[in-house]
């Protein structure tokens, strides 16, 4: 790790003004993938704003229709709440298979979806349920927010403040695990709203998360397992590493797809 | 004995420090004025140096020097001895190019160390360590074992990339017993290469003082009385006398740390001509890429057997991949430790093997848990079943019919097995798996959708490294023996010294309960001492599964010793003859008598002999002992287990896992099941998950956790363990060891059980879900 400028600031202003004004600053929440690129000194930012104290971004609303996680939020306080628990298990269950026990419990889901790791959990659960990201200076899409490999919606210094996620009628989420990492080799997230509004989305698999529109309209008619356990997803455009092929996590997709769907009929 | 404390389960002296975090590891040492090394690696796989320049790195904040390559040559330095030399074939020893410190002229593999750089603090080597500006004229890559005989060489010495071609068994013999074979088993496979991965990584610390120009060096290791002696005699020239070498608390080593590696040596080097302690402590990153990896052999096997079954002769044809240098005992792991194995648990009259070792340039390949006795049972075992497959017969039956059934039995492949039961473990594993019971199982899985099958290995290995002799005719450059020491202290309390080094076994428990065993004394008046040469008067380390058959029956013979002149000087304080002293539960008696003297009052009459035979015998109560084995001891068991395969993704579960083990005499059950636990998980991980793959340019893919995967807890299955005792016959404990077998066996059931699962011939290590689906494809494939 080389040197580096730390701050912690007590309030979202001054955390933003300060991320703004350095060349080579960075927002510092969980730590659970820069702090282990600055070890590697694959990454090294001048100065380290540390979220940490912003209290506001660490609240957690239950309400009905939809579920406000902070910024700052924890994975193991998602995975333990009993209201998240209660309103939208699917989450939960997400949030609970995130890499382990430590990485859990240090993890937010702004530092997750900020960096949009491809193999990500939570960015299947933002397309999955549509969810809205709140931002210091907007709100943007969840369809909207994944751009490529690492690269999201964000401008230099935006802050993600907080995630909404409508509360469908039932979801699940079904995960193939990559063995040495922890991470999805593939990840598909499915959402029935009822009235024919059904969203998949799929981590892991490629460059980042996308929706998987033809499993979308198959579960739209009919939304049971025999929708989407025939469709056979092309292994074009996706990741291609020692773990998976493209032709593995083609099938994957539907694998995990049509065992989402039997979770969350159950 | 009355109060026998063999075959008790003692809770692990050790644990409480370990626990609490009180333990000692090498980084712990904090030395006066501590300075910190941090090495440049290479980042190509071959190269041509064509000049390393370190005037920047120089210059940066807290540098206090930076060496390269010619300045350890121009100091005359030496190379990293190797100690096992091989005579190939054609009677010629093996090509020993030279493995330097830090590299000379040329890289040959990805993380070799090209400069040092010490600093004030770790952060600025670090630092300045990313100023060494090394201009490297790169050079094609030999990273395939199998075709490396064919590619420029990359050493001078051996332009075929050969170290050797080595063979064993009667040639002749085999061949005329295949021709004339009903059937004829082939095998081909890769055995996988491994990332040993302790979760200690590497570390050195060492010291120089100019007061007695004596140098310290901690270092984690298996054998410090090794290191200091290869150290001193082959590289840095240096009096035995004058370096203490220190493996104090050791995380695991697995055979990773037995080996001399050239950051040892660069840091005590430095220390001297800095006149201050250097430190240096691997990342995870540079364990993965210069950790000395374990297997990677590429194999044809073929088994020949009569119509009924009889195994007639085998044929092996390996090539070992030694990596870019020899490392320490590198070349009898792929030959000694391995062809001699495969005899297996059977009678197999004819048996021939053929070594390649060949240069490439990857990560040094050096013994990993098991070493080459994993690789042999692989073959043997993976033969075994498949036969039993292709004959359709039962796989236990075509183990049973060819069993080694009288002892002592002579293999055709150099080992003289003592003792052993092999109906009884295969009998007790297949109860303890209700093998009876499979098919419903079985058929239960498949209605979930899943595949289950079931494999058996039967393995055997030879630990109690090694009869002096033995190893010197096969080439061994050291001796095989090991050192203890008791010492009694004036009031009664005892300390072991012990040439045996515990880096996770347990010793200080195991030991201790041998020594208040045969003193009949409260375990906790007997403390064991290991891992520093200053201390212990020699020793030859741990590795093997050596440390209780060899390390333990040391410390015995010191014991007999200690009783014997105990029964001298009881004899005098009871005024009787010395061959009426009895020595038990800890007291001394004249036979038939009630008079006695408790093993304190002797101890003390020893120390303070006011009262004592001077005339006769020495004061003092210090015995020390060397035993060197007359022949390995050969721990064996049968393995089964079961998997469930997913169908759809190929993800492969263990169902069940039965190990049923003969490790002779057991003293500590517990710890014995702790070493068994682990073995299986990492022979587990071999066969399921743990994969190290170079790409075509020689870089490490697999160079980290998020990569490479070792095996977690939701991997493995509650194991289900037993153990049938035959006791070894030519040590005083009858114990053979422990330590190794579960990776040794593993691997062989677990793939036996994926096959079986899938109905396949062969199917690559790791069976990673990935594999599993591939080959479900190709299948299905092939069906259409």
């Amino acid at each position: 790790m080389r040197a580096f400028e730390y701050h912690r600031p007590a309030n979202l202003k001054d955390a933003v003004a300060l991320a703004e004004k350095k060349d080579e600053g960075r927002y510092l929440a969980g730590g659970q993938s820069l702090v282990q690129a600055m070890k590697l000194r694959l990454s090294a930012p001048t100065d380290l704003v540390d979220l940490n104290a912003l209290q506001d971004l660490k609240a957690l609303k239950v309400e009905p229709g939809a579920v406000t996680v902070g910024a700052m939020v924890r994975h193991a306080e998602v995975a333990s709440s009993s209201s998240v628990l209660k309103t939208l298990p699917a989450l939960a269950a997400l949030a609970g298979q995130i890499g382990d026990r430590q990485v859990r419990h240090l993890g937010t889901i702004g530092g997750s979806l900020a960096n949009n790791d491809p193999a990500a959990d939570y960015p299947a659960a933002v397309l999955g349920l549509g969810a809205t990201i709140t931002t210091n200076k907007r709100k943007i899409e969840g369809d909207k927010f994944f751009k490529g490999l690492y690269e999201t919606a964000l401008q230099p210094g935006e802050l993600i403040t907080a995630v909404t996620f409508p509360v469908p009628k039932r979801a699940a989420y079904m995960k193939f695990k990559n063995p040495a990492s922890r991470f999805a080799i593939v990840g598909v997230f499915v959402a029935d709203f009822g009235g024919g509004n059904v969203r998949v989305g799929v981590t892991g698999a490629g460059p980042c998360a996308f929706r998987q529109s033809e499993m979308e309209q198959a579960l739209k008619k009919n939304f049971a397992p025999d929708s989407v356990a025939g469709i056979k997803v092309s292994p074009d455009g996706l990741n291609n590493d020692l773990h998976a092929s493209p032709e593995y996590r083609a099938h994957l997709i539907t694998i995990m797809a049509k065992r989402a769907v039997e979770a969350a009929l159950k | 004995m009355e109060h026998s404390l063999i075959g008790k389960r003692i809770q692990r002296k050790e644990d409480y420090r370990f626990l609490t975090g009180a333990g000692q590891y090498t980084d712990d040492v904090e030395l006066p004025k501590q300075t910190f090394a941090a090495f440049v690696r290479s980042p190509h796989a071959h190269a041509r140096l064509k000049s390393v320049n370190v005037e920047k790195a120089k210059k940066a904040p807290g540098v206090l020097a930076v060496y390269t390559g010619q300045d350890l040559a121009d100091a005359k330095v030496g190379g990293l001895p190797c100690g096992w030399l091989i005579t190939d074939v054609k009677g010629q020893p093996m090509k020993e190019p030279p493995y330097p410190v830090l590299a000379q002229g040329k890289v040959r593999h990805v993380g070799e160390r090209v400069a040092v750089v010490i600093a004030e603090t770790l952060e600025q080597a670090r630092d300045a360590a990313e100023r060494v500006e090394v201009d490297y004229e790169v050079l094609p890559a030999v990273v395939d074992a199998a075709t490396a005989g064919r590619k420029p060489g990359i050493h001078e010495i051996a332009p075929d990339n050969t170290c050797y071609v080595w063979a064993l068994g009667d040639k002749a013999a085999v061949d005329a017993a295949f021709s004339k074979a009903s059937h004829v088993t082939t095998l081909e496979f890769v055995n996988n290469r491994l990332v040993p991965n302790a979760i200690e990584p590497r570390s050195a610390n060492a010291a120089y003082s100019r007061a007695d120009d004596g140098y310290t060096l901690y270092v984690a290791n298996q054998n410090p009385h090794v290191e200091r002696l290869l150290m001193t005699a082959f590289v840095l020239g240096l009096p035995e006398s004058k370096v203490r070498v220190v493996a104090p608390d050791v995380g695991g080593g697995f055979g990773s740390k037995i080996y001399l590696y050239p950051e040892d040596h660069a840091v005590t080097w430095a220390a001297k001509k800095l006149n201050r302690p250097v430190k240096w402590t691997a990342e995870r990153s540079e364990s993965f890429l210069s950790d000395a990896h374990g297997r990677d052999h590429v194999t044809r096997a073929e088994l020949a057997l009569d119509k009924d079954g009889k195994f007639l002769a085998m044929r092996v044809k390996t090539t070992a991949n030694l990596g870019a240098y020899l490392s320490t005992f590198a070349s009898c792991i792929p030959t000694i430790l391995y062809a001699t194995l495969l005899a297996g648990q059977y009678t197999t009259p004819a048996i021939y093997c053929e070594v390649t070792a060949v240069f490439t340039n990857t990560a040094p390949v050096d013994a990993y848990r098991g070493a080459g006795r994993p690789e042999a049972t692989y073959v043997v075992e993976r033969l075994v079943e498949t036969a039993a497959r292709e004959m359709k017969m039962d796989p236990a039956e075509l183990r049973r019919k060819n069993f080694i059934r009288q002892f002592p039995y002579q293999t055709p492949v150099a080992l003289l097995y003592d003792t052993g039961d092999y109906e009884a473990t295969l009998k007790a594993a297949q109860d303890l798996a209700d093998v009876s019971n499979y098919e419903k199982r079985r058929a239960e899985s498949l209605k979930r959708g899943k595949l289950r099958g079931l494999g058996y290995a039967c393995y055997i290995e030879a630990c109690g490294i090694a009869p002096s002799n033995i190893a010197g005719a096969l080439g061994a450059r050291a001796g095989l023996f090991e050192a203890g020491e008791i010492r009694v202290h004036p009031t009664g309390t005892v300390t072991v010294f012990t040439g045996s080094h515990a880096h996770g076994q347990g010793h200080e428990t195991t030991f201790a309960q041998v020594v208040a065993d045969r003193l009949g004394l409260p375990i906790e008046k007997v403390e064991v001492v290991h891992g520093d040469t200053s201390k212990i008067l020699f020793g030859m380390g741990t590795y093997g599964s050596r440390s209780i058959a060899v390390g333990g029956t040391a410390i015995v013979k010191a014991l007999d010793k200690v009783i014997a002149k105990g029964r001298k000087i009881a004899a005098h304080l009871l005024e009787a003859g010395e061959q009426d002293i009895e020595y038990e539960n800890g007291t001394f008696k004249v036979a038939g008598t009630d008079r006695q003297k408790s093993f304190a009052e002797v101890a003390f009459a020893a120390y303070v002999p006011h009262n004592y035979p001077l005339d006769k015998l020495e004061p003092g109560l210090n015995e020390n002992a060397f035993y060197d084995p007359t022949n390995f001891t050969f721990p064996a068991g049968s393995y089964v287990c079961e998997v469930e395969v997913d169908k759809e993704t190929g993800a492969t579960q263990i169902a069940s896992f039965v190990a049923v083990d003969d490790f002779g005499k057991i003293i500590n059950p517990m710890i014995v099941e702790g070493q068994v636990h682990g073995g299986l998980a990492q022979g587990i991980g071999q066969a399921l998950t743990e994969c190290t793959r170079y790409d075509s340019d020689g870089q490490l893919l697999t160079g980290s956790f998020s990569d490479y995967a070792i095996p977690r807890a939701t991997d493995v299955p509650s194991f289900g363990l037993d153990t049938r005792e035959t006791p070894c016959t030519h040590n005083p404990l009858g114990v053979k060891g422990c330590g190794e077998a579960g990776a040794i066996g593993a691997p062989a059931a677990v793939m036996n059980a994926i096959t079986d699962a899938l109905g396949v011939k062969d199917l690559a290590m790791p069976a990673t879900s990935h594999t599993v689906w591939k080959k479900l494809q190709e299948k299905n494939h092939a069906r259409v």
